[in-house]
């Protein structure tokens, strides 16, 4: 399988939680799975050739002249990867599938899962940085939608917020790092740039690099003094912390380190920096983890420790330690995971998570309890479990590290960790499961139902089995992973006993000082709770509040709610970018030969002008206004064919009359005069900035026309190709219908939506409320006419239906050669249509049109989406036409063309959306108390017909 | 020709945002209608002026810039759509609150109560 579709799967599955939800949460988490387990499977599949020590890649270029290519490869390392976050992603499901009680939005929960989890796969094949970045980025979203998924508790908001300004920030420090790095290696292919070791490291550039880079992954991976928003964002399900902060999201940072571990590594300041940041990380987070209550949060400080174990392993900077911090990752993510799941169960079971509130569950909940053994055992680094694999090997690699040319540091350090580690791990089964049963749990704690214990039952399964056989099982994938990490074939030779070499007496003293110090817990715990300590959500707050602060005086200033004041505000910036482009740039006089002034198109300016002035001073009659638009229209239609562009005024001409037709059927409901509001300081003032913005414009236009194409146009291409490629002779249509079919399809889908909007919105207005009570107290504030339906009228657009479709027509077939085409066709026959509404009612035309509007539309976009991807099969790109000149006998050769299709489609939604617009209108009327006809010429029920008629 | 054309979209559009500064619902529309107009016919302008030198291929003609004006009539279609959206929510907002006002300012700004006889 493509590298690029694995990555895209769980984006493409993203969409089907949520559909399915409605077939059930069992379908809903199935489907799930079966997305994540078919991309495992593609991994999978080249998981043989990349042990081998082959690299699998996938080449899409996309945007090559910026360096931006849609690039995957798949080596050990990111083998490893996907294999963890597709696989943990897989259990995770399935307890998730459990663990979500029935009020819980899954459909939303499984969604944001797979988008977090395409992102992750993302990060770990990319080939590209800028792309990596890009999933980069993804991560912290998604994540954001995961932690803050519990959206009424304030918990879960703020700990998303934390999570995502944290971590977002150190991905905006990474991008600056990752260009850097591009920058001196002349290119963004990740591939390229693990190849240049020493151009990087002899670059000035190296530090800032660097440094950029780290903070991105410490950020992620929770480093200190990063290391504060992961337990906030335990606020989460569990299913979400077991999986981000297992498995996928904190090692995120890890990966990154490793990925960039050829070219970073094996400098003092990456060994100074690095190795130090993960040795405080670890020591101190497990030193807190001790004295948390809560079983998640002290699940978070573990995790943070362990991943400064893992960091600083990196950090050493040599081939054994980065081979020991690859082993240490699958140790970690099958561990904790596992720990996580079952913190789940416990909490989920007993209701509380307070380890002062329980003890004693080994009774009641044995499968549980079994669990919690062996991973928190193998957390603690006792043999044979796989966690005393890899920290023995800790350990032994910290023997080696010369920390300023101290030996001791890092090992005693390293010791003092694993105490607290040990100790942490033992409180947990101890202060949890052992102990006397109690009778004040909050609920009745049992052990959960099969689906629940599966996942963690498995992980912990896989702890035994790789603490006893590690080379067997998962020997290979650390060779092959170790040996991409650095770069060179890597011996990889994992045993439980190495004699008696000091790491085995660090080891022995860590578990005995960490019974110690778990016996000491209590007067410990005292001294903690005593001593004062940073706060650091309040340090978090108190940092953004004055950011809060300050762009809360610009909103307020700025966006007060007052819609003429952004506008203002838009408009005056625009305004201003303009001068400033003016005044720094240098101009001379166009060159242009002006076309002449005959007198009939001044006559049509002079009403243009006139009607335009009469605007701003009669605005506030709005019947008035909507004339004098009309006028304005009709003058911009006539400069169309004036200025030779008739398709234009075609188009204009007829969208005129729908748009005053909707907007006096609006207006019946509206009030009829705009009264004066505002004071003439205002006036003038809002006077000044639209002569200026008019000004400006006419200026620009006018220096635009009176001057020649700076560069060469492309409309010498579409005239030279509109017959040959388009095969019709009016360029206009073809650009719309070929040239430019994507942006015109775009477009209708558009208008169909805006379409399906309106509906959407009377749909809501009519179904009860103020709107719709207002509407049933209706009185007109007009006078009506008496005759509803003139005679005249109806007769007139009776007579003309037929004429006006045929014109539809007969517009729509000559549009690929001649001025028309679906656009003006559509117009003009929703016209005719609306005609009948008008002069005989609306329950009279109803009644007699069977076609539905909103079928209309769907049909419109369908037909032209199908006729582009006709293109297809005739092996040509997405709107490629295609046309072929026929004869039949007696009629004169003609021409066929798929561009006929697409218009179709074009012509079919403007239609409908036409249409349902207006007729939406037609409804808030007849709730308004607008009787429906069944007569063509009824007349007004409430009147008596007079001899004056019409008023 | 030029000039013509510059000074109408001139004016269009000085009217066009003086109607959109204001405040109700229905000259806000008319301004952004004027708006529409004065951009489609800016964009159209922008392919420079031809008379009698339609797009529309004959032998051994000159034509005018077809570009622009595909561009635009795609434009005029969707500012139907979208002025046919916001007259409906204006509409809506309207029966729903009963008063066509446009802003969502504190106090300071609220609306005055029309002063009769100052048309």
């Amino acid at each position: 399988m493509s590298l690029a579709l694995i990555a895209a799967l769980p984006f493409l599955g993203a969409l089907l939680p949520g559909l399915l939800i409605r077939a059930g949460r069992n379908a809903c988490a199935t489907v799930t799975g079966l997305v994540t387990a078919l991309a495992l499977l593609g991994i999978l599949l080249h998981a043989p050739a990349v042990m081998r020590g082959e690299v699998i890649t996938t080449r899409i270029e996309w945007l090559p002249a910026l360096g931006l290519n849609v690039n995957f490869f798949l080596d050990g390392l990111g083998l490893l990867f996907t294999g963890l976050i597709l696989g943990i992603g897989l259990l995770i499901i399935l307890y998730a599938r459990f663990y979500l009680s029935s009020k819980d939005p899954m459909g939303q929960f499984y969604a944001y899962l797979l988008l977090f989890q395409g992102a992750m796969v993302g990060i770990v094949l990319s080939d590209n940085i800028l792309l990596l970045l890009i999933f980069w980025e993804l991560t912290s979203l998604s994540s954001f939608l995961l932690i803050g998924y519990w959206k009424h508790l304030p918990e879960g908001r703020q700990g998303a917020r934390m999570a995502l300004t944290v971590t977002g920030a150190g991905g905006l420090a990474m991008i600056a790092g990752m260009l850097i790095l591009g920058n001196i290696v002349g290119s963004y292919d990740l591939t390229v740039i693990l190849q240049n070791k020493d151009l990087i490291q002899g670059s000035e550039w190296y530090l800032p690099a660097l440094i950029l880079i780290l903070i991105g992954a410490f950020t992620k991976s929770a480093q200190f003094p990063f290391h504060f928003w992961l337990p906030h964002a335990m606020a989460a399900p569990t299913p979400v912390s077991a999986y981000l902060h297992s498995a996928t999201m904190v090692k995120a940072g890890l990966f990154l380190m490793a990925r960039m571990w050829p070219v970073l590594a094996g400098t003092p300041e990456w060994f100074y920096i690095v190795a130090t940041t993960g040795l405080i990380t670890m020591v101190m987070a497990a030193k807190i983890a001790l004295f948390k209550d809560d079983l998640k949060a002290l699940l978070a400080f573990s995790t943070v420790s362990h991943l400064g174990l893992i960091t600083m392993l990196l950090g050493f900077g040599t081939t054994e330690a980065a081979m020991v911090a690859v082993f240490h990752i699958i140790n970690h993510a099958t561990f904790k995971a596992a720990l996580f799941m079952s913190a789940g169960i416990v909490d989920h079971e007993t209701h509380t998570r307070d380890i002062k509130r329980l003890g004693g569950l080994r009774h009641l909940m044995p499968i549980t309890f079994t669990i919690v053994c062996i991973s928190a055992l193998s957390m603690a680094g006792i043999p044979p479990l796989n966690g005393f694999l890899s920290k023995e090997l800790m350990l032994e690699e910290s023997t080696h590290a010369i920390w300023a040319g101290n030996h001791w540091v890092m090992p005693v350090l390293a010791t003092i960790g694993a105490m607290f580690s040990v100790a942490y791990s033992f409180r947990l089964i101890a202060h949890t499961f052992l102990g006397p049963v109690r009778d004040d749990y909050p609920a009745k704690p049992h052990d959960p139902g099969f689906g629940m214990w599966a996942a963690p039952a498995f992980l912990a399964a896989l702890v035994i089995a790789i603490g006893i056989m590690p080379m067997t099982t998962v020997g290979e994938l650390v060779r092959a992973t170790a040996s991409a990490v650095t770069g060179t074939e890597v011996e990889v030779y994992i045993s439980h006993w190495h004699g008696f070499v000091p790491a085995l007496w660090m080891s022995i003293i860590a578990v005995g000082a960490g019974f110690i110090l778990l016996g000491l817990h209590r007067p410990l715990d005292r001294i903690w709770l005593a001593t004062p300590r940073p706060e650091a959500k309040a340090i978090f707050d108190a940092i953004l509040e004055p950011f809060a602060r300050a762009s809360r005086a610009i909103i307020d200033r700025l966006h007060d709610g007052s819609l003429a004041r952004y506008l203002a505000v838009a408009t005056l910036t625009i305004l201003a970018a303009g001068i400033y482009a003016y005044q720094t740039g240098t101009h001379s006089p166009g060159t242009r030969a002006l076309t002449p002034i005959e007198p009939v198109p001044a006559v049509g300016w002079l009403l243009l002008m006139g009607a335009t002035a009469s605007l701003f001073t009669f605005h506030r009659n709005r019947l008035l206004a909507l004339v004098l638009v009309g006028v304005i229209g009709l003058m911009v239609s006539v400069g169309f064919v004036y200025l030779s562009a008739p398709d234009l005024a075609l188009t204009q001409i007829s969208v005129e009359v729908a748009t005053v037709m909707l907007l006096l059927l609006a207006l019946n409901f509206l009030p009829k005069d705009s009264p004066v509001e505002s004071t003439v300081a205002r006036r003038s003032r809002d006077g000044i900035i639209a002569g200026a913005a008019g000004l400006g414009i006419g200026a620009l236009i006018f220096a635009l026309m009176t001057r020649d194409s700076a560069f060469q146009t492309i409309a010498d291409f579409h005239l030279a190709n509109s017959k040959p490629g388009g095969g019709g002779t009016n360029v206009v249509n073809v650009i719309l219908v070929d040239f430019r079919g994507y942006d015109t399809f775009g477009e209708i889908i558009v208008l169909g939506i805006a379409g399906l909007v309106i509906y959407a919105l009377v749909e809501a207005l009519l179904r009860g409320g103020p709107a719709n009570d207002r509407l049933l107290a209706w009185v007109p504030d007009q006078k009506r006419a008496g005759d509803r339906h003139p005679l005249m009228l109806v007769v007139a657009t009776r007579m003309i239906l037929p004429i006006a479709l045929m014109v539809g027509a007969y517009i729509f077939l000559r549009g690929h050669n001649e001025p028309g085409g679906g656009f003006i066709a559509g117009l003009v026959v929703a016209i005719a249509t609306i005609m009948q509404y008008m002069a005989s009612g609306f329950g009279w035309a109803a009644a007699r049109q069977r076609i539905d509007y909103h079928a209309l539309i769907g049909w419109g976009v369908t037909i032209a989406g199908l006729c582009g991807v006709g293109s297809w099969f005739a092996m040509r790109p997405f709107m490629t036409t295609n046309f072929g000149y026929f004869k039949l006998p007696f009629i004169e050769k003609f021409e066929l063309a798929t561009a006929a299709i697409f218009d179709l489609g074009v012509f079919l939604t403007v239609v409908g959306a036409v249409m349902l617009a207006l007729a939406s209108i037609s409804r808030i009327a007849i709730r308004a108390g607008e009787t429906v006809n069944v007569e063509p010429f009824d007349i007004q029920p409430d009147e008596e017909p007079t001899t004056e008629g019409v008023r | 020709m030029e000039l013509l054309v510059a000074s109408a979209v001139g004016l269009m559009t000085a009217c066009g945002v003086y109607l959109t500064l204001r405040k109700r619902t229905f000259p806000v529309i008319v301004g952004i209608a004027m708006l529409s107009y004065a951009v489609n016919v800016f964009i159209f302008a922008s392919g420079r002026l031809a008379i009698g030198l339609p797009a529309i291929i004959t032998e051994g003609a000159s034509y005018t810039d077809p570009l622009t004006q595909a561009l635009v009539l795609t434009a005029i279609v969707i500012s139907f759509g979208m002025t046919a959206l916001i007259v409906m929510m204006a509409l809506g907002a309207f029966l729903e609150t009963g008063d066509d006002y446009i802003g969502m300012e504190d106090d300071a700004d609220a609306p005055t109560p029309p002063q009769e006889g100052q048309k």
